[in-house]
């Protein structure tokens, strides 16, 4: 993966798969202690004890198209090549959360990218699922929420591609305010 | 910057839209994007993104783009496919948001499968 934005589309998929009601992505970058949090959390389906021991292992994979299932090591090497840790935990029934911090200036952190471009990306797989963005930097701070945003939508599908587009134009404004001229 | 404030009269202007229109999907053409670790790894969401702006600046109203998981070709994502009702479902690989453009103009607008991207084209 090219950018971690990526792997958190990613990691966020399988929040779908788990039939999540609601999906909260943070992320907070802060300056002064040179640390990049990156947390995906759900209220989906969960995993047993047991499979949770094993999703940090390549070669476990629920699904049947293919035997391999690479998404959460992905994430676990590019926190870990960047001195971040890693922490998986899950409960059936309340859901799962992914949480990742990398150092924010180690040569080998990959960069942020296009947030924006990934939570519009989830808006179109999550049919059920609402979406929460917390961004921050240095304790400046966004959220966005598809809750509010189907509340004003009023019926209207939010899938539009009109809808789409202007939601990831706000977005990436709003991040790019937030940061403040700063590139993560 | 843009609000939510300014999405209330994308609504309005929606609303008034769907009530002019019969809204049956079934005549739709369906564009699928693969979305699976392969696909995303590969490049699949900046060509999702890319097909949604085309879609929505050359205002195609008959066009529905949704997503799908991993079908097993993970070597030939990202994946698209392109289903025009009644006819056969034509699967484009390896593509970029560049084929994407073409894909859009050439199949979706001007009804011509862009047969250099499909499996068959790439082998040739």
């Amino acid at each position: 993966m090219e950018e971690l934005a990526l792997n958190i589309l990613d990691i966020a998929c399988n929040s779908v798969r788990a039939e999540a009601s609601l999906i909260k992505i943070d992320i907070a970058a802060d300056t002064v202690k040179d640390v990049l949090l990156i947390s995906v959390s759900d209220d989906g389906k969960g995993m047993s004890e047991e499979f949770l021991r094993t999703v940090t292992d390549p070669f476990a994979t629920t699904r049947t198209t293919r035997k391999v299932g690479m998404g959460i090591p992905l994430f676990k090497m590019a926190a870990e090549n960047s001195d971040g840790s890693f922490l998986i935990t899950s409960k059936v029934g309340v859901g799962t959360t992914t949480k990742a911090t990398f150092a924010l200036s180690h040569i080998d952190r990959m960069p942020l990218g296009d947030v924006a471009g990934t939570v519009v990306a989830l808006i179109g797989q999550a049919e059920k699922a609402d979406i929460v963005l917390n961004y921050s930097v240095d304790g400046k701070e966004y959220v966005f929420d598809t809750r509010r945003v189907k509340e004003i939508l009023d019926g209207v599908d939010i899938n539009s591609t009109e809808i789409i587009v202007y939601l990831k134009e706000m977005i990436d404004e709003n991040i790019t305010s937030i940061n403040g001229g700063l590139i993560i | 910057m843009k609000t939510l404030a300014e999405l209330q009269a994308i609504r309005d202007r929606q609303k008034m839209q769907m009530a002019s229109r019969s809204g049956d999907d079934e005549g739709k053409i369906k564009v699928v994007v693969g979305m699976a670790t392969c696909g995303i790894a590969a490049g699949a969401r900046p060509v999702l993104n890319t097909i949604i702006e085309e879609v929505e600046n050359r205002k195609l109203t008959n066009v529905q783009v949704t997503q799908t998981g991993c079908i097993g070709m993970c070597k030939l994502e990202p994946l698209v496919d392109v289903i025009v009702p009644g006819k056969e479902k034509v699967t484009y690989v390896h593509v970029t948001p560049e084929k994407a453009r073409a894909i859009v103009s050439g199949h979706i607008v001007n009804g011509q499968v862009v047969t250099e991207y499909t499996v068959a084209g790439e082998k040739a």
